[in-house]
């Protein structure tokens, strides 16, 4: 147990997706402007995460991973080279069908993530989890564990920066600068402060 | 022929993926503290988006518009595959160094967005050169990063060292920052700046200006 929840605070902070490996930097950048939309964003990336995650993780282990098909009477076959194909098109089925239950039984829901649910299938945060659970070999309930943690810190650090942004309108830019460039200078200065928790030995 | 120039160079300056369109920067950050890992990603990202776009632009009139994103990501899963499997092949030790990067390339922003904006609309030929277009702009960026943060971090450039650092004797003491991720954010942003005060067409609006003839206690 203990195991887990130091595994669930490295994700959340000291491995966070967006300020430690920049993944999903895309959206994190273009859809920042307004601290709600970013919230909105931000749970979708939460809901997905916990849900790819582990279903990835049940595919890699008992389908893909070397000698993993032993069930079938084929020890020696290794299809962990179909990982990428079959992590996306997992990725891409679940995002369909979450958007597909949403509408139909939770349309308040739906109607406040419905733009952000089909933006989320190329977030490289997504399949970045993916990629790492698989890299750092993580059972089911680790995979679980990381893939909330990873969506939390992400949505974290996306609402952080949309309430920098939203201050940071009324400021005067020099006119090269605006908009995009002062974002990324924003970016690396939220980096290095997420950089502290780098220390921290769990 | 202008229009193959424009379609071929006009991402390096007047349109670059990372500057402008905000497309593909996740790896842009993560692989650009050495100049050799740099080199392989962009072109591994070139490859993947200029056949990426061919493909595409061949099958697009026979693919259904519902289905679209999965047949997308289909071809350019499997090419990514294959750009994986041949560095694990011929350069394991950079492949290594790039880790999750290389399968993050499927969902890179800039292959799926030139995918669905121009290689769905264009002929194949032009779309194979669209796509070495954006692949070239998005290698320029990453160079230009990885150049400072290689030179100013480590005193080397390709691995040669350039300037003698004070470890081995010489003059020069590293800027350890310039290896950490966050430094390739101010150095992007630093190059946006020096992209827009020459081409100042590309300078965003303000959100908000102050009122003209407000004193600076009614500003706040």
């Amino acid at each position: 147990m203990e195991h887990l929840i130091s595994l669930f605070i490295k994700a959340v902070f000291v491995e966070n997706m967006a300020l430690a490996f920049f993944l999903g930097m895309c959206t994190f950048l273009a859809l920042s402007k307004k601290v709600e939309t970013a919230i909105g964003l931000g749970i979708a990336v939460v809901i997905v995460l916990a849900v790819t995650v582990p279903v990835n993780n049940l595919l890699y282990q008992n389908l893909l991973k070397e000698g993993a098909l032993d069930w079938a009477g084929l020890p020696n076959v290794d299809l962990s080279f179909l990982g990428l194909l079959s992590y996306i098109g997992v990725i891409a089925a679940i995002v369909q069908i979450l958007e597909m239950t949403l509408d139909k039984y939770m349309p308040a829901l739906y109607n406040a993530l419905g733009v952000f649910l089909p933006l989320i299938t190329v977030n490289c945060a997504i399949m970045g989890a993916s990629l790492f659970m698989v890299e750092r070999d993580y059972n089911f309930s680790e995979s679980l564990v990381y893939g909330v943690g990873a969506g939390i810190g992400w949505a974290l650090a996306i609402a952080a920066l949309a309430g920098i942004r939203e201050k940071l309108k009324y400021s005067d830019v020099p006119a090269g600068l605006r908009g995009l460039g002062i974002t990324f200078i924003t970016v690396g200065l939220m980096s290095l402060g997420f950089m502290s928790f780098s220390g921290v030995q769990l | 022929m202008s229009e193959v120039k424009k379609v071929l160079f006009g991402p390096i300056l007047s349109n670059n993926p990372i500057a402008l369109q905000i497309l593909g920067i996740c790896s842009a950050l993560a692989v650009t503290s050495s100049m050799s890992v740099s080199l392989v990603m962009c072109v591994a990202l070139t490859m993947v988006t200029a056949f990426s776009n061919l493909f595409i632009a061949v099958i697009r009139s026979h693919i259904p518009n519902s289905i679209r994103i999965i047949v997308q990501m289909i071809i350019i899963a499997s090419l990514v595959i294959v750009v994986d499997q041949v560095l694990k092949a011929f350069a394991y030790e950079i492949s290594k160094q790039l880790s999750v990067f290389v399968g993050l390339i499927i969902t890179n922003c800039i292959v799926m967005g030139r995918a669905e904006a121009y290689a769905m609309k264009n002929g194949p030929i032009m779309s194979f050169l669209d796509g070495i277009g954006n692949g070239l702009g998005y290698s320029a960026m990453l160079i230009i990063v990885a150049f400072f943060r290689e030179l100013l971090g480590a005193g080397k450039l390709l691995g040669v060292p350039i300037f003698e650092t004070v470890q081995n004797g010489g003059w020069y003491q590293p800027n350890g920052l310039m290896l950490l991720p966050p430094s390739a954010f101010f150095v992007i942003g630093l190059v946006i700046w020096a992209l827009r005060a020459y081409k100042t067409e590309q300078v965003e609006e303000p959100e908000f200006t102050i009122a003209k003839n407000s004193r600076s206690q009614e500003a706040l």
